[in-house]
Formats: structure tokens, C-alpha cells, sequence
């Protein structure tokens, strides 16, 4: 595969759309993970498939519909969520439900025959353009720019949301900026692994890396690493499987997740009987 | 510049339709240490959150040193009930403590050395210096909280609130605290809500009850009349040698510590 990387330009673009992912997975997803946001932001990707619908019916890039979908449901799970009077939850789903609904309705209101959408649900890592990639570059830089400039005031948001508030910090404007943020990353990502696919992007690099390391810094840094070995293994297999490499790419997540979690479950109780053991002796 | 640190005039607060405090008149002096004690929920939380600005006043009016909650800030410090946080959070006792040197706004920001020092001195100050670099799910309770009253230091407030600060705490840790608040009053006023009653009358100076409303308000000395209004029915102080509350008049298992 080595060699074809450097012979053919869609798995250049693969390539390097699987790093961008992994670099806005790392950052985000540890944030989620932290923070309780992981439906959230399910709900976040699953309304952007309204986007990719009217996209295809108003004849404009899908991928900038759905991005305008991702950033409306940020913005109004998270008004209805803070203004209270609706549960979460309940907010969530009717967004998630919403976005499909309407992507599935506008590809119906399309004449001729409907375009095929799976790209935009399972992901196609092989299919990234030059412009693609221009988008998750510039979207992962902003990600990247925001959360390393305010990332003492992010730690205090995070940890403490109610003391972050009565030190001043503007706690309203920090929680849409990151559902912004989170918006942007699910936009990366539907390219690689798809609307239907992305939580298990967003949160298994980052529950992995948390079994690892107690410090948020080094989490982001390992969520990151394992995003690109997940990405590039999934790629990998995609490629010389010949079968969907979105799919390909959850499942290394997926199972990587569920073997370090049998790992350090092990060593942990390993650990608890010998302190037990020692303290039984002394 | 005003003598009274917090001025609370008829404050009502609501939940939706349902009253959390009704027509609380208090004033807290500049130095006081005042004690806030009632059954659960009885309003006490509901009122530092007043104080702090975190709810929204539906009648009345809250002053701090003069001012409205929102622009008083920088003068309060908040220790909060710490069995409501996330203990897993990956963050070090330093870290938590250094938030509290946090300037208003969002610019890109570092902490200074100055800040880190400040931060070391106070983990100093309540007892826990030496497990600067250790993540708080290492904590034990009573260094949790320790931890908590750091940080609220760190904004060097003129008032400082804590909301039961000694709850699932050790006798041990429970006894530090409050030399730790004693000494801390020499230099700012102290408002603590509590569930210790045997202990609270001879740690502050003004105790004040409340149950939706302001019940008593005046000298610490806790007598049973005084708890048994305050919670609506007879209250035993001890139970089995250990300051427990127990309900008199209900039977085994209504104990509501």
C-alpha cells in the first residue's frame, strides 16, 4: 500500500484526511467525552444530513449544507438546552430525527433519479477532493487555535462550569463555541467515516486514550495518535480488503476500545489484589 | 466604603412556581462568620446562589459590599457542595487551585510564576502542599474539599461561601476545616452552610435558619426550640453519642443526616 500512497493521489488525499481527523477527533473528543456531550453531538451529526439533502436539491457542495445544518443544531440544542423548560435528551432526538427527515425529503423532492448518499453516511475516505481536504485543514486549524489559546480557561469550563461562571468567564459564549467546534469537527469527519459513523470516531480514540493517562493534555495527544493508527489501519484494510472504509475504520476504534478496556480492567484488579495482599501482610 | 458585607432585602426566589425562599430579609456585617443551617430543602444553597448571582431573584434584592452580585465577582470566593462535582475529571490539585487565579474574559492566557507561587502557598495554607501534582480522583474527601477552599482563596475574596464544607468528611479533616475558617476570619467575612449542628454554635459568630424563609437570625447559642421551628417537628441533636439529627416522632430509618 506503501507504494501505491505515493503512486495515486485519492490515497494522498486519504492520507492525509485520515490525520486531520484524528487531530480535530483527539481535541474534541476528549472535550466530549469530558464533558457529557457525546449524544449531543450525535445529534449534532445526524442533523447535518438535512444539509447534504438540500445541497443536492439546491445544487450547491453538500458538504457546505451540511455544515450550515451542523452549526443551526449546535446553536439550537444548545440555546433550548440552557434557556431549560425541555429536557436534553428530548431536544436532542428531535434534532437528530429532524436532520434526517429533511435530508430524506429534500433528496425525494429532487427530479430524476436520487443521488446516492452513502458516501455521506458510511464515509469515503477514498473519495476525499483537493477541496475536501482544503475545508478539514482549514476547520482543523481553527479547532486547534481555539482550544490551545483558551485552553486554561477550557480546563476550568470543563472541570467546573458553575465556578468558571462566578470567576467571570463567560461560560454562555464557551459552551456555544464548542458546540460550534464540535459541529466543525463532525464535518470533517463525515467525509471519513460518515454521519452514522461518527461518535464512535469522537469518543473511542479519546475513552482509550483516557484508560491511559490522567493528564487532559496527554489524553488529547494520545487520542490523536490512536485516531491515526485507527485511520490509517482502517484505510489499510479498506484498501487491500477492497470492502467500506468508514466502516473498516469504527471497527479497528471500536474493538481497539473494547481490548484496552479487558486490559486495563485486568491490570486493575491485578493491582487492587495486590495492595489487598500487602495490606493483609503488614 | 459600607461596613456590611451583604445586604439582603425581602429576596424571593423561584423555581418555576415553586418557592425555594420567600421574603428573606438578612445582613451579614463586614468580618462576620455567619451559619446557615435547615433542613434540606430549605432555601440554604438556593441563597449563596442568590449571593453569587446564579439564580434569578424573582422579588427583592441582593447587595455585596454595596454591589449587585454580577459586579461583586472578584470580592467572593465559593467553596461549592463537592459531592456534586466529577471526582474522575483528569486535572491535578494545583491546576484545580490555579482556575481561581483566572482573569475575567477569554484572551489567550498563561499562568505566571507568580500565580503557580500563590497557588503552592495556599495548598500550603489549608494542609495539602505536598499533593500539589496529584489528580483529585486520588483525593480523599476531606482533601477534596481542603482542595475547593484553596482555589476559592485563590480569588483573594473579601467573603467567602461555603456550602457544606464538612459534609462526608472525617472528624479529623471536619476539625481542620473549621480551624482553617477561624483563621480565615481574622481577614474576610465567612458565610457557611451547614448540616453540623452540634458543632456550628461554637464556630461562628450569627447563626441564621432557614426554611423557605428566614426562621432565626441572631446568636449562635442553638436551642431546641430554635431547631425544632426550624424543622417543623421535634429534633434530637445526639443520637448513640455522635451529633446526628434524628426525628423524634417518626420511627426507626427517618433519620435525615
Amino acid at each position: 500500500m506503501i507504494k501505491a500512497l505515493f503512486e495515486y493521489q485519492f490515497l494522498q488525499n486519504a492520507f492525509f484526511a485520515g490525520i486531520l481527523a484524528s487531530v480535530v477527533c483527539g481535541i474534541i473528543g476528549v472535550i466530549i467525552v469530558e464533558k457529557k456531550l457525546v449524544m449531543m453531538s450525535g445529534g449534532i451529526a445526524h442533523t447535518s444530513y438535512g444539509g447534504v439533502g438540500l445541497g443536492y436539491l439546491m445544487g450547491f457542495e453538500p458538504i457546505i449544507g451540511a455544515f450550515l445544518f451542523a452549526i443551526c443544531a449546535a446553536l439550537g440544542i444548545g440555546y433550548i438546552k440552557r434557556k431549560g423548560g425541555a429536557r436534553s435528551d428530548v431536544v436532542i432526538g428531535l434534532f437528530w430525527s429532524l436532520g434526517m427527515a429533511l435530508g430524506i425529503l429534500f433528496i425525494a423532492l429532487m427530479p430524476g433519479y436520487p443521488p446516492d448518499l452513502s458516501s455521506y453516511l458510511f464515509g469515503s475516505i477514498l473519495s476525499v477532493t483537493k477541496s475536501d481536504l482544503y475545508l478539514m485543514i482549514s476547520i482543523t486549524l481553527i479547532v486547534i487555535l481555539v482550544i490551545v489559546s483558551l485552553y486554561s480557561y477550557w480546563k476550568a469550563y470543563l472541570f467546573d462550569e458553575e465556578f468558571a461562571l462566578i470567576i467571570g468567564l463567560k461560560t454562555a459564549f464557551m459552551e456555544y463555541l464548542l458546540l460550534v467546534l464540535v459541529a466543525m469537527t463532525v464535518v470533517v469527519l463525515i467525509r471519513v467515516v460518515g454521519i452514522i459513523l461518527v461518535l464512535a470516531l469522537l469518543t473511542a480514540p479519546a475513552a482509550t486514550a483516557g484508560m491511559l493517562t490522567s493528564n487532559l493534555k496527554n489524553r488529547m495527544l494520545y487520542a490523536i495518535l490512536f485516531g491515526i493508527v485507527f485511520c490509517l489501519a482502517g484505510l489499510w484494510i479498506s484498501y487491500a480488503l477492497n470492502i467500506a472504509s468508514g466502516a473498516a475504520i469504527v471497527f479497528i476504534a471500536v474493538m481497539c476500545y473494547f481490548l484496552f478496556y479487558i486490559v486495563h480492567t485486568f491490570f486493575l484488579k491485578l493491582n487492587r489484589k495486590s495492595i489487598a495482599a500487602a495490606t493483609g501482610k503488614s | 466604603m459600607t461596613n456590611t458585607a451583604v445586604h439582603i432585602n425581602n429576596l424571593s426566589v423561584y423555581y418555576g412556581q415553586t418557592p425555594a425562599l420567600t421574603g428573606v430579609c438578612l445582613d451579614v456585617a463586614d468580618g462576620d462568620y455567619l451559619g446557615i443551617i435547615g433542613p434540606n430543602g430549605g432555601g440554604k444553597s438556593t441563597l449563596l446562589k442568590a449571593i453569587l448571582g446564579l439564580v434569578p431573584v424573582s422579588e427583592g434584592t441582593v447587595q455585596i459590599y454595596g454591589k449587585s452580585p454580577g459586579k461583586s465577582r472578584a470580592l467572593v470566593g465559593y467553596v461549592p457542595q463537592f459531592a456534586a462535582m466529577d471526582r474522575r475529571f483528569p486535572i491535578t490539585l494545583l491546576e484545580v487551585v490555579l482556575t481561581g487565579r483566572l482573569k475575567q474574559g477569554l484572551t489567550p492566557f498563561r499562568f505566571t510564576a507568580k500565580d503557580k507561587e500563590i497557588a503552592h502557598e495556599l495548598l500550603e495554607r489549608v494542609g495539602i502542599g505536598s499533593l500539589a501534582n496529584r489528580q483529585i480522583a486520588k483525593l480523599s474527601g476531606g482533601e477534596f474539599q481542603k482542595m475547593l477552599i484553596a482555589r476559592a482563596l485563590a480569588v483573594n475574596p473579601r467573603l467567602l461561601l461555603l456550602d457544606e464544607p464538612t459534609a462526608s468528611v472525617d472528624a479529623v479533616s471536619r476539625d481542620q476545616i473549621y480551624g482553617l475558617l477561624a483563621e480565615l476570619n481574622q481577614n474576610m467575612t465567612i458565610i457557611l452552610v451547614t448540616h453540623d449542628l452540634l458543632a456550628i454554635s461554637s464556630q461562628v459568630h450569627r447563626l441564621a435558619c432557614l426554611n423557605g424563609r428566614l426562621v432565626y437570625h441572631g446568636e449562635p447559642e442553638l436551642t431546641g426550640n430554635i431547631v425544632n421551628n426550624l424543622y417543623g417537628c421535634p429534633v434530637d441533636l445526639i443520637a448513640h453519642g455522635v451529633p446526628h439529627r434524628v426525628l423524634k416522632e417518626h420511627g426507626e430509618g427517618n433519620q435525615i443526616d
